[in-house]
Parts: structure tokens; C-alpha cells; sequence
């Protein structure tokens, strides 16, 4: 059993960090980082091409990431695998003994960088999740034949889209996916208290059974939260964050002091995060810090939290 | 219908190579409505032929070149008018049916889009993806196999922004279309239910559908 399953299904709070693997095969940074983040967190979400922009796989990161004896969470596209090669994948993930996955639809190529490569969408994330689900159940595979010997069991996960109009379809697809047997719940980056209170309001009132974790993105700097209001889905940074790290910007300059709305971006990463937290807001958190997940132990640290 | 757009006449001279006996055939329906084969077109082709000092030995226009039967007999004198090369102005259905009811080889004039709809003249939508097993009767009469870029089955991915489709942001996602529609309709309990996964074995092509009995 996972870490991570050890820890949500035990009441405790979870927390998962975010690193993406280079495009090439060297992952020395990676390890690096992994490092860092051993026995600060969970378990380690390696992304699936995020963005659409190619990148080593994730289950080969995964593996070097285990075999580091840092907790992998495989996160699984429909972006650019049949079922077939999807549950094939999976056989070898837990043959490297990859218990934790989180599936994902997937950012269609053309807003990637290989933009000739065939979409394949055999699967969108209920429907990864459903095919888990069933060969656990079954110990057969995705076209009903029987495996060799037992189905390996995964600690299933999925995304959701906190901010979004009309949010009932997401609340929609968060129950299939929940019903197809998703435990836990990353969410896209949330920046304000009050919209992931409405969010978790209407979890609550749909009666959704599963562990959500508030996604954290640590900013680095006002432009940075401009780009992702304009160009990222589902993602709204307050004005008055904005105003915050323009004005350290301006301080950091007439000081001649560099990094500090970085700094500021770290702070408010720990203060939101200490107080889902401390407050009981919700089951966990997943930073996604974009590169810089060497300063994830830092946010952790300010924040208080620990794992035992 | 099926919706076709002309391919650049560079391509079309390059593929009719030497030929100097050319037939044309159009077709009367799908490609008379997107303006690539329809009576106009042909004659403008013909001249066109002419001007790059070509003989256009035969025309013809058929009602429906996807049409084995009609076809048939419209191509029929193609061969004995000694033309080396046949244009056709058609789909790719349409194109197959003249390739394989004359001898000298075929050339497509168009290349062929989707199927879809004549939203108003000149304007085409694609609407269908042909996927062998309709599920509009639940998604109030929008298809989401065609209209999602993903052919999202289960409700939106989280890509839309300001309810536009990541891939594309000219186009409306088509989960928060058929969200309203499915409101306006009283019939969101749809929503909530997870579609049987249908799976790809029946669309194996290529496929044959027999009705004679």
C-alpha cells in the first residue's frame, strides 16, 4: 500500500508534489529534486506529456523514482494510447511495484509542440479508471481474458476543475469518475479560499465520496499568474495576489535584492496551504511547482506541515 | 453531407501529368452544394483544361456519383472518347465508383473534408463522425463524438476556457452545449450517467451493410 493511500484512508492530511521529466534522457536533475522531496511528501506525481509537449515517459520516470525509493503516482493519458497499451503499461508499472495512479483525458496535441502526433482518446479518464477498476475485479484484461495469475490493484486517482462554468459538469464527471473508482481527487491549481469552499460545498451536497486534495501553484512572479488567468483553463489568481508580487517586483528592484516575488510566491503557498490544513478545508494538498519543486520542502516547511 | 473542398490546381496538373484526352465528371448532389462539382465548376475546370492546351474530351454530370448504378452508365463513353486521364469532381466515395467504371485512371479534384451540415450557403459544419452507434438521443442532438475535439464520451475534460474548446477557440465545447441544451430541456439527470463504453470492434472498416436479404 502506497504512502499515499496510507495516508488519506487513515484521516491523515496528504500531500503529493508535481515533477515533469526532460525532454531527453537524462534525469539526474529529477533524482535530484526527488531527493529533496523524500519524507516531505506522499508521493511524487510524474506527469504524461502535460501540456502535450513531449517529454520522457512517465513510467519510465516512475520507475527510476521507485527504484530512488521516492513514492511515484503514474499519471495516465487517453492523449496517446489505445486501452490495450494503457493496461500494458500498467502490468509493467506494478511490476516495478507502482501501486498509485491518477488518470487524466489529456491536452490535446495541437496545443503541444509535436502537433503532427494522432490524438488516441480510446479512453478519457472514467473510462481508464473503469478498465482498472474491472481487471481488479475480474483479473482479466481489457478485452475480458484472463491475466496470468491476479490483476495488480492501483490507488486510483483523477483531476477536477474547481473553478469552471457550469460547474455541474464538473461535479457530473467527478461522480463517474469517483464511481469508477477514483479514491482521490487532485485539483487544478486554486488561489482563493472562498472558491474552493464552493467547490468543496457542492462535493458535499452531491454527496461525492472520495479524498480531495487542493492544488497549490507556488507563483513566481505577477507575470507568471497573468499568462495562466489569460492562457491556462480553470485558473483564476486573484487581483490582490497579483498586486502583491508586482509591488515586490518593485521592491526587489529599488533594493537591487533579486527573487522576491518569489519569495512572496513561496509565503502565500504556505499560508493557503497552513490554513486548509489547519482549518480542516480539505483532505490534503498537491503542489505543482512548475521546475522549482526544490522549494516545495521550503512551502512545507513554513507551512508546518509534516508527514509522519 | 459530405463536404469537400477543391484541392489546389497545381496538385490536379501535376497528377494529370502528360495526359492530354481528359474527362470530367461532376456530381449533382454533395459537391454541387459546396460549389467543388457541381455543372459550374465542371465548365470552369473544362476551360481551365483548355487554356493549358488540354482536350477535354467528355463531361458528364452525374445525380449522385457515390451511386454505382446512376454512375455507371454517365462514364460509360469515357473510354471509347480515348480519354487518358478522368477528373473527378465528386467525393472520395464518388471518385471510387467512377475509378472502378472506367479504365483510364482516375484523378480526384477535391479532397474530401466530413460529414456534415450546410449551416447557411457556403458555410459547413462537420457533425457526424460516422461512429456506427448513435448517442444523440442522450446529449440533446449535439454530438459530442464530432463536436469534442477529444470525442469526450463522459462529459467536458477541464480544457475549456470561457466555454471555448482548448483546441480550437473559435469553436464552443461541446459538453456546455449540450449541458444547455440538456437544461432547457429538463433532462440534465442525463448527465450523470456514465455511457457504456462502446468500444471500436464495430468499426472495423472497411464495413458492408446488406439489406437485400
Amino acid at each position: 500500500m502506497s504512502l499515499l493511500e496510507k495516508a488519506l484512508e487513515s484521516g491523515k492530511f496528504g500531500v503529493t508534489a508535481e515533477m515533469a521529466p526532460p525532454k531527453g534522457y537524462d534525469f539526474t536533475k529529477q533524482l535530484e529534486d526527488a531527493q529533496l522531496l523524500s519524507g516531505k511528501v506522499h508521493g511524487v506525481n510524474v506527469t504524461d506529456m502535460q501540456s502535450a509537449s513531449l517529454k520522457a515517459s512517465s513510467l519510465g520516470l516512475c520507475i527510476k523514482l521507485k527504484q530512488a525509493g521516492v513514492e511515484p503516482i503514474l499519471q495516465v493519458t487517453g492523449r496517446d494510447r489505445s486501452r490495450m497499451a494503457i493496461m500494458a503499461d500498467m502490468l509493467s508499472a506494478a511490476a516495478f511495484g507502482i501501486d498509485t495512479m491518477l488518470a487524466l483525458t489529456g491536452d490535446h496535441p495541437v496545443v503541444g509542440d509535436c502537433k503532427q502526433s494522432k490524438p488516441v482518446y480510446d479512453l478519457d479518464s472514467v473510462g481508464i479508471l473503469n478498465m482498472l477498476s474491472t481487471m481488479e475485479v475480474t483479473d482479466r484484461d481489457c478485452g475480458g481474458n484472463e491475466l496470468d495469475g491476479s490483476a495488480p490493484r492501483f490507488y486510483k486517482g483523477a483531476a477536477v476543475t474547481p473553478v469552471y462554468e457550469p460547474i455541474q459538469l464538473q461535479i457530473n464527471k467527478l461522480r463517474q469518475k469517483v464511481d469508477a473508482g477514483a479514491k482521490y481527487i487532485q485539483t487544478q491549481g486554486v488561489f482563493d479560499m472562498e472558491s474552493l469552499k464552493r467547490f468543496l460545498d457542492l462535493v458535499d451536497k452531491a454527496n461525492i465520496k472520495c479524498h480531495i486534495m487542493a492544488g497549490i501553484i507556488p507563483l513566481k512572479a505577477a507575470g507568471m499568474a497573468k499568462y495562466m488567468n489569460a492562457n491556462v483553463p480553470g485558473i483564476a489568481v486573484p487581483q490582490d495576489m497579483i498586486d502583491r508580487l508586482e509591488a515586490a517586483a518593485a521592491e526587489g528592484k529599488e533594493k537591487g535584492v533579486k527573487g522576491l516575488p518569489m519569495q512572496l510566491g513561496i509565503e502565500m503557498a504556505a499560508e493557503f496551504i497552513a490554513k486548509i490544513h489547519d482549518e480542516k478545508i480539505c483532505d490534503g494538498v498537491h503542489i505543482m511547482a512548475i521546475g522549482a519543486e526544490k522549494n516545495v520542502p521550503t512551502i512545507l516547511e513554513k507551512a508546518g506541515i509534516t508527514i509522519e | 453531407m459530405i463536404v469537400t473542398k477543391k484541392k489546389p490546381i497545381e496538385e490536379l496538373m501535376a497528377m494529370l501529368g502528360d495526359a492530354k484526352k481528359i474527362a470530367i465528371i461532376g456530381c449533382g448532389s454533395c459537391a454541387t452544394a459546396c460549389a467543388t462539382g457541381g455543372e459550374k465548376e465542371v465548365a470552369e475546370l473544362k476551360k481551365y483544361l483548355e487554356s493549358q492546351g488540354r482536350t477535354v474530351v467528355a463531361t458528364a454530370m452525374s445525380d449522385y456519383c457515390c451511386m454505382n448504378l446512376t454512375t455507371k452508365g454517365k462514364v460509360k463513353g469515357f473510354d471509347a472518347a480515348g480519354a487518358e486521364a478522368v477528373v473527378c469532381m465528386a467525393c472520395g466515395d464518388g471518385t471510387q465508383v467512377v475509378a472502378a467504371n472506367v479504365k483510364a485512371p482516375t484523378y480526384p479534384a477535391n479532397n474530401t473534408m466530413f460529414l456534415g451540415e450546410a449551416v447557411k450557403f457556403g458555410l459547413f459544419e462537420e457533425a457526424c463522425h460516422l461512429c456506427g452507434n448513435c448517442v444523440l438521443g442522450e446529449t440533446g442532438g449535439i454530438c459530442p463524438i464530432t463536436r469534442c475535439a477529444k470525442s469526450l464520451v463522459n462529459g467536458p475534460c477541464g480544457g475549456s476556457k470561457n466555454g471555448k474548446c482548448e483546441v480550437n477557440p473559435e469553436n464552443d465545447c461541446a459538453w456546455i452545449a449540450i449541458y444547455k441544451r440538456l437544461e432547457q430541456q429538463g433532462r440534465l439527470d442525463n448527465l450523470s450517467k456514465t455511457r457504456a463504453d462502446k468500444g471500436y470492434e464495430d468499426v472495423a472498416y472497411p464495413r458492408t451493410i446488406n439489406i437485400r436479404g
